[in-house]
């Protein structure tokens, strides 16, 4: 059984060697970097504004107790059932629950990373319902059997021609070189699963507080339509989800299409506050909000990493990492993925296994500056790091940093270090690249350089001494 | 234990330990208030109702949003009439309302009224969608729909042209304004259903190219009325 | 070398204690805080009586003024890590913000790109300090390149941990380079220039990296 640490350096060998796929990706986001920067700079400040969202968010998870108690006591009073979920096996079996209830035959769900993040799909098929994926992207790799490629543009690792293969081969569709067409195609599957739909299973982006409504951001549609037309409708919610008030929207909504997609607004913020209700001609006859922890309380309790629950889900740290870019979404292994995913994935799923992720970085900090809600990111990668090495020791690493530390607070025995370097240098020449060669893993790929003929201290002390 | 307890329990255990201040800042003193109106960052919008229907139109057209500021009912109905004829519209959805019934009458098609309910294949077929809305928001170009307000939730969805027949005074500055505008009129018993609708349908899922109409509708026509 | 030789030029004295070995950086990104601590405190004693502490290093000035105080945080010798903190200086971050110098006489004919080493420019916040002296070089052409914030892959030991990414990162760099033309690509850190030449190296390009102290001693 390998461990996700091996598939994680086979799969980015694989990936950081395919430069078809860095192209692809690099092209992929050019057009979202010009966007984004210009409707950054419409902003009267930017910097403000980002000041601004993680004071709100600070101020929601560090009363999460009593924000959360607030939404469901709102959400409740409008008819709406609510389920606290402590783990994903708990939100798995009310979800499928609900759908026995119902009689469910087919359910139609609108993009959930939470949901991912349980492995809701799975489970609902093994139960016998069929589950469809009604948000583009997720469409394709749900047809490609894959899991998603990027929190918020699933299928961005694949070309049109990909696509429309795989619909042809899927759906018996004409191939077709055309976006629109193949959009199409994809349009007229699930109008017929909209209307046949039983339930429709949604995320949500936000949960409002004051006004015990979720809201969900899309572009498409297809979440309105999933959520309007099936007689049940359930939301996975992570607890994390948390906004105090209405008010706050006006501030997340822009900032968050802005930095997720390049955009100066997505187009439909739908706010969702109960099942069908009096008068109203459509709608939903049951409306359940299943809360999810699945260990966010524990990342919650490392209060130095707690502000990594500010997030709000909008992949702009994946869009700047150049890591990701890189490697690509698939070899994370995990559902969240990039800077963030690297950053919480320990904590929701063991240290040990996932510490990784962490070391995986150059601690660029480009992913800390583009977040909007200022998410210390990189920093919580060295934290990752220190709390891997106080809890898991590596013997060799332990032995090379005690070797290092023993040098350098000996100045002697660090000058010493550098005259062996250099007269080691003629003898490394001859085995670089060889599998004596300790620096092979550099030298595989780059020229290193030689060591000056003087050190630096020898060249200050000669002119001391003139 | 109920779930609800174990998960708050959670909570406040973990809460008990203050979380640090960030590497940058000093040292924690006395929270300071969280700062007022997110307006003052977020992009500026004109004073007055003009520059705003301006800025309106602006946002409208670069979302790919048709905008139309008419001088009065007639002028709507007759560009409506040419978007029938253009479109070959049969039939067209709409809800009960003073704007949508006067301009419904003149147009004189096919009607599927969402009021009381309607069948799910009747709507399915329509060629648009006629609804008003709760207000218009200058800032993103977006309209605000509510299921009273506009039909219910399919309505302004399922159709694949969907106009919006919007009074100058329901115009209003940014985000922030229409949902305290929402929270007034609604006084706590809101709907089940508000949607901020910005543009047409999109998505740009394959390989980041921009197609309209991916679920939602294909054409969004907003209409300014006096 | 190049440094010295310039701070000098501006009329300052130089002194270089030779009991300094270095700043810890490497225990301290790999996790181990403890030894980094052992190291920083050395430093901190090396340092004490010194007025002010230039570094011509982003990585080595952002652990001193920015890691220090953080790994002593709560810790007995905190306020003397945060005094060191305070002190110390990359060498552009000195030269514009402290001395308020720009042109340091020098000249340097050629065509170079600038490279930002992350932790110059996201750590201590120095994007223009080193331009602004550049602009002022006799006789240099600067040009910027497309990825001039991106990082160029070293990321210590990163670079030997994960070569493949580290490469691939190297490489995109390297590409935005050849794309301005330049002749030489500058940065403030040592490192990712071992990285960047590195790689041009195996790719047969002429690109020449240079440290900014270099260029500035040039005269």
């Amino acid at each position: 059984m390998k461990t996700h640490a091996r598939q994680f350096n086979e799969s980015a060998r694989h990936y950081t060697a395919d430069l078809h796929h860095r192209e692809l990706i690099q092209k992929a986001l050019a057009g979202y970097y010009a966007r984004r920067d210009e409707f950054k700079s419409r902003f009267q400040s930017w910097p403000a504004a980002r000041d601004l969202a993680a004071d709100i968010k600070r101020e929601a998870i560090n009363h999460l107790d009593r924000y959360l108690d607030e939404f469901v006591s709102r959400l409740e009073a409008r008819g709406t059932k609510v389920f606290w979920a402590p783990g994903a096996k708990e939100a798995r079996d009310y979800i499928i629950g609900v759908a026995q209830q119902h009689k469910v035959r087919s359910v139609i769900k609108s993009k959930s990373m939470t949901a991912e993040e349980i492995h809701l799909n799975e489970a609902l098929k093994q139960n016998g319902f069929e589950v469809v994926e009604s948000d583009l992207g997720e469409y394709i790799v749900q047809l490609r059997r894959e899991p998603p490629y990027h929190l918020v543009f699933p299928a961005m690792h694949l070309t049109r021609r990909q696509i429309s293969d795989l619909f042809h081969d899927r759906l018996g569709s004409e191939p077709t070189n055309d976006p629109e067409d193949l959009t199409m195609i994809a349009r007229r599957v699930m109008r017929r699963k909209y209307c046949e739909a039983d339930m429709g299973i949604s995320g949500a982006n936000f949960a409002i507080a004051e006004t015990g409504m979720i809201s969900i951001t899309e572009n498409e549609g297809n979440a309105r339509l999933t959520t309007s037309l099936p007689k049940v409708h359930v939301a996975l919610v992570g607890i994390e989800k948390v906004l105090p008030k209405l008010s706050d929207l006006a501030l997340f909504l822009p900032m968050l299409a802005t930095a997720g997609a390049g955009q100066s607004i997505t187009c439909y913020n739908t706010l969702y506050g109960g099942p069908r209700q009096p008068g109203e001609p459509d709608g939903p006859e049951e409306f359940h909000v299943v809360l999810l922890d699945n260990r966010r309380t524990e990342l919650l309790a490392d209060a130095e990493q707690r502000d990594a629950l500010h997030c709000i889900r909008c992949g702009a740290c994946l869009n700047v990492c150049p890591v990701f870019k890189n490697v690509g979404g698939h070899s994370y292994g995990t559902t969240y993925q990039g800077p963030i995913g690297s950053v919480i994935t320990p904590h929701l799923r063991g240290l040990q296994d996932w510490k990784h992720l962490s070391q995986a970085s150059s601690l660029c900090g480009a992913c800390t500056e583009a977040c909007p809600v200022k998410i210390n990111l990189h920093h919580h990668l060295l934290h990752n790091r220190r709390n891997a090495v106080r809890v898991y020791p590596a013997p060799l690493d332990n032995l090379l940093q005690t070797t290092f530390v023993f040098v350098m607070c000996r100045p002697g025995l660090y000058q010493l270090a550098a005259r062996l370097g250099r007269l080691a240098q003629p003898l490394q020449r001859l085995i670089r690249g060889t599998v004596l060669d300790p620096l092979r893993a550099w030298t595989k790929t780059r020229s290193f350089p030689a060591l000056a003929e003087k050190s630096f201290r020898d060249r200050w002390r000669e002119r001391k001494t003139p | 234990m109920t779930n609800r307890e174990v998960i708050l329990g959670r909570i406040r255990e973990a809460l008990k330990i203050a979380a640090p201040p960030a590497l940058h800042e000093g040292p924690p003193g006395p929270a300071a208030p969280l700062p007022a109106s997110p307006q003052k960052w977020l992009p500026p919008v004109g004073e007055t109702l003009e520059e705003q229907v301006q800025l309106f139109r602006r946002n409208a057209e670069e979302l790919k949003a048709e905008f139309y500021d008419c001088t009065a009912l007639n002028e709507a109905i007759q560009y409506l009439k040419k978007l029938a004829a253009t479109g070959g519209w049969k039939n067209i959805g709409r809800h009960r309302g003073e704007l949508t019934d006067a301009v419904a009458r003149e147009l004189g098609l096919q009607e599927v009224l969402t009021d009381h309910g309607y069948a799910l294949n009747d709507l399915e077929s329509c060629d648009a969608a006629l609804t008003e809305c709760d207000a218009l928001v200058a800032q993103t170009g977006s309209v605000l729909v509510s299921a009273p307000g506009a039909g219910g939730r399919a309505l302004s969805v399922l159709p694949p042209h969907h106009v919006v027949l919007a009074r100058r005074n329901q115009m209003v500055p940014d985000l922030g304004a229409a949902l305290r505008g929402a929270q007034e009129k609604f006084k706590g018993q809101f709907p089940s259903f508000l949607s901020f609708i910005s543009g047409p349908s999109r998505t740009g899922d394959i390989e980041r190219i921009l197609v309209l109409g991916a679920h939602g509708p294909k054409k969004l026509t907003v209409l300014l009325l006096p | 070398m190049s440094m010295v030789q310039v701070l000098e030029r501006l009329g300052h004295t130089v002194d270089y204690p030779e009991a300094q070995t270095c700043c810890g950086q490497p225990a301290f990104n790999s996790g181990y805080w403890d030894e980094a601590r052992a190291v920083a405190e050395r430093q901190m004693a090396v340092f004490r009586d010194a007025e002010v502490v230039v570094i011509a290093s982003g990585s080595c000035g952002a652990m001193v003024r920015v890691f220090y105080p953080e790994l002593f945080r709560h810790h007995p010798r905190e306020k003397e890590a945060r005094a060191l903190a305070a002190k110390t200086f990359e060498f552009s971050d000195f030269l514009v913000n402290q001395l308020g110098v720009l042109d340091v006489g020098a000249r340097f004919p050629g065509r170079a790109t600038f490279h930002d080493g992350c932790h110059a420019l996201r750590e201590l916040g120095l994007k223009k300090p080193p331009r602004r002296l550049l602009q002022r070089v006799q006789g240099l052409e600067l040009v910027e390149m497309n990825e001039a914030e991106t990082c160029c892959g070293f990321g210590g030991m990163f670079a030997v941990k994960f070569p493949m990414i580290s490469t691939a990162m190297g490489e995109v760099k390297c590409a935005s380079i050849v794309d301005t033309g330049a002749d030489y690509v500058i940065s403030t850190d040592s490192s990712c220039l071992m990285q960047i030449q590195g790689i041009l190296d195996r790719q047969g390009k002429a690109v020449k990296t240079l440290h900014l102290a270099e260029v500035l001693a040039q005269t």
